[in-house]
């Protein structure tokens, strides 16, 4: 854990500072999920993203990552143009986690922090303790362990903005604990995170409930 | 540029074992061949005449194989979602996927193509040409072959919906192809078909990656 501070200092040159959410809608099949979604996020702040399910969480996410349209409203990212800081400051993390299952675990993570723009990955994988797992098969693992496995991206290729979904919930106490910590250290460095969560964020300073 | 070599490894490696990979599409080739002979009749004049031709078209059939996987599985586990999330534009990455997809497929069909219409009966000669026939056709095919994956993706039954798409985007290849052949083994001018041939690889490269972009936008929004 201690590693993680290195880490997220080399966050440094810092490309966005700031997530607006104005008067966001979506419309899934027909039906309206949300309206009005309003946020200003700022650097070192995370929020909480809570509502019951089927509420449009998971949409909202990917609409800020740009892969679902919005009915209404507009994201903005401070003075960066969205489609930079789509392609350059973002991370997401979902259920959904682009892991092979027949490749090994270094592999994976290997190619997804080059993907990202980042280096090795020997310190994230030290800080999600995965350094034993890395040459197992994807498949071998646990559902915890992956999902660290998915974390550690966001440690091996830092990026300012962390689109999380439900990032706690295949987690046992400990790496609840644990990856709070990554989280603030996060926070400290100037990053920015918004996760859609059912039980509390730890260091949320913002909270956004859309209604189901 | 590391970011989409490190890319083409993975595709590369992924396409390898995709359905079988490149073991699976040869050994599935060379059933076609020989299967051919057998509903025919064994007569060595009339193999010898459609050696080529009926090489050719179970190129393209094999071809079919591994294309559904393309783009589903990155589709279905999130990958394609996170392959959006980079300074690297869509087309270029769909780009990258056909072109792992030709050198896991497309390339060691090419070797097997000769040799199958050898088997047939084709002249010894023809052999250059037929693999490099195969290996231009191998590019025409990946690339539209990209194009039915990516639009069939998130249907149901999408392989069969692949094919459906893809085959008549393949007779244009066939056409030339098999003429191009033909024309050799009978002593005439073979130039413009394979000339034909070039010209619609290149073509489907220069589209393909557009649409395929086009539909992955659409399939994940």
């Amino acid at each position: 854990m201690r590693r993680a501070a290195k880490l997220s200092k080399s966050l440094g040159e810092r490309l966005i500072t700031q997530l607006l959410l104005k008067g966001c809608a979506i419309r899934r099949g027909g039906r309206l999920l949300f309206e009005n979604a309003e946020l200003d996020l700022r650097a070192g702040e995370a929020c909480a993203l809570t509502g019951p399910n089927g509420s449009g969480k998971t949409s909202l996410l990917r609409a800020v990552a740009g892969l679902v349209r919005l009915e209404a409203g507009e994201i903005g990212f401070g003075e960066v143009d969205p489609a930079e800081a789509r392609g350059e400051a973002l991370h997401l993390v979902g259920h959904a986690d682009g892991l092979k299952a027949a490749r090994t675990a270094r592999e994976e993570l290997t190619f997804w922090s080059r993907w990202c723009g980042g280096g090795d990955i020997g310190d994230a994988a030290a800080a999600l303790d995965l350094t034993t797992l890395l040459d197992l098969e994807v498949r071998r693992l646990s559902a915890g362990q992956r999902r660290r496995l998915a974390l550690a991206r966001l440690l091996a290729a830092p990026r300012p903005l962390w689109l999380l979904d439900e990032p706690l919930s295949p987690l046992d106490a400990r790496w609840r604990e644990g990856f709070g910590a990554l989280m603030a250290r996060h926070l400290e460095g100037g990053g920015m995170i918004l996760a859609a969560v059912h039980d509390p964020l730890p260091g949320a300073t913002k909270s956004l409930e859309i209604a189901g | 540029m590391s970011r989409l070599t490190a890319l083409l490894a993975r595709e590369t490696a992924l396409a390898w074992g995709r359905g079988g990979g490149p073991l699976v599409a040869v050994g599935f080739y060379a059933g076609v061949a020989t299967l051919l002979p057998l509903a025919i009749g064994p007569e060595p004049e009339r193999l010898r005449a459609i050696a080529p031709g009926a090489a050719w078209v179970a190129l393209a059939l094999a071809s079919l194989l591994s294309l559904e996987r393309l783009f589903e599985r990155d589709y279905e586990d999130g990958a394609l979602d996170l392959l959006t999330l980079s300074p690297a534009p869509l087309e270029l990455t769909c780009f990258i996927k056909c072109v792992g997809q030709w050198l896991a497929t497309g390339a060691p069909l090419a070797l097997a193509a000769p040799v199958a219409a050898m088997a047939l009966g084709a002249k010894a000669e023809l052999a250059p040409l037929i693999f490099a026939c195969a290996l231009l056709g191998g590019i025409a095919f990946a690339f539209t072959g990209g194009i039915g994956a990516a639009l069939s993706l998130g249907a149901r039954r999408g392989g069969l919906l692949t094919a459906v798409i893809v085959l008549p985007l393949f007779v244009p290849p066939v056409i030339f192809g098999g003429g191009a052949l033909d024309a050799f083994a009978s002593g005439l001018p073979w130039r413009s078909g394979f000339a034909l041939l070039g010209a619609y690889a290149a073509m489907a490269v220069a589209i393909g990656p557009l649409a395929m972009a086009a539909a992955c936008r659409n399939a994940l929004s």
